[in-house]
């Protein structure tokens, strides 16, 4: 996800983009979890590349009821990341392990509400990075709505390797309608990493 | 001074860090407070949470933007406020 961009010439540019009138709740429909095929790494689901900003691997479920999510990506052996995040000393910067909160959440909203608008990162509180996160870990990503606002979304996420907590934020998003292109190339992410299978 | 508008002026106090004695209710929120529209949302999450209620943001900036309804008729905290009471109450209906 990005960061938020503000079209100008009218009020703000529109709050939520052109003032078109969203909810998420209207935009679920089927069935209440989507219970998505675990599948071992090298059958079809892509690796984290850091330097791409390819965070999820693999969406593991999807929940309508409790408009939760998770997901799993491994951290890469090797990045030109981990050249500067230091060297000699391999760690995933906090930044990306944010990026990668606000990537499970906005494919949460994307697909509560059925990829209709996109998500734009607009905010992150109560950040906290718990312990380090080295070539390898294997990570599980989970995100939760917390409120359906007008024109925005809040979610908590957090990040745990092995049960063990690595880091959480809140993290608020502005939903907009998708800049023209953008829509089919957010579905071919989704379906990259395991979303779209069920035609959300 | 309502307990709404001393909510309200507080939130905004906090989350745009403007003083609390700037914030009165005919302050317009955008030309006279300076509160872009990312700080609003801010703010309306803020506001959403305190009151249990759910601002219709998108509904009345695309009337403003549309000419249908002055932006006053929004952002001046009394007004603000008067919108606020009105929700809860049919929330509480």
């Amino acid at each position: 996800m990005q960061g938020a961009t503000q079209p100008s010439s009218s009020l703000w540019g529109g709050v939520g983009g052109g003032g078109v009138s969203v909810t998420l709740v209207q935009f679920i429909a089927g069935t209440p979890t989507l219970a998505l095929p675990t599948r071992g790494r090298g059958t079809g689901f892509a690796r984290m590349r850091l330097e791409y900003f390819e965070m999820i691997d693999q969406v593991t479920s999807l929940d309508r009821e409790t408009k939760r999510i998770e997901v799993s990506s491994v951290v890469p052996q090797e990045s030109p990341v981990f050249e500067g995040h230091f060297p000699g000393h391999p760690l995933v910067p906090g930044v990306l392990l944010t990026e990668t909160m606000a990537q499970a959440s906005g494919y949460l909203v994307l697909g509560l509400m059925g990829f209709t608008h996109m998500p734009f990162l607009m905010g992150v509180d109560k950040a906290r990075f718990r312990t380090f996160v080295g070539p390898g870990t294997v990570l599980t990503v989970t995100a939760s709505l917390e409120h359906e606002g007008s024109g925005y979304a809040v979610t908590k996420a957090r990040i745990t390797a092995e049960g063990k907590p690595i880091c959480d934020a809140e993290l608020r998003f502005r939903i907009m309608p998708f800049p023209e292109g953008m829509d089919g190339l957010m579905r071919a992410q989704a379906k990259r990493i395991g979303l779209l299978e069920e035609n959300v | 001074m309502s307990s709404t508008f001393e909510t309200v002026a507080g939130i905004i106090s906090e989350t745009a860090d403007i003083p609390r004695e700037q914030i009165t209710p005919e302050s317009h929120a955008i030309e006279d407070l300076g509160i872009d529209s990312l700080a609003f949302l801010d703010i309306a999450f803020a506001i959403d949470k305190a009151f249990g209620i759910k601002l219709p943001l998108e509904q009345w900036t695309q009337e403003v933007n549309e000419g249908k309804a002055p932006a006053e008729e929004y952002f001046v905290l009394k007004n603000l406020v008067a919108r606020i009471d009105a929700l809860v109450a049919a929330k509480q209906a």
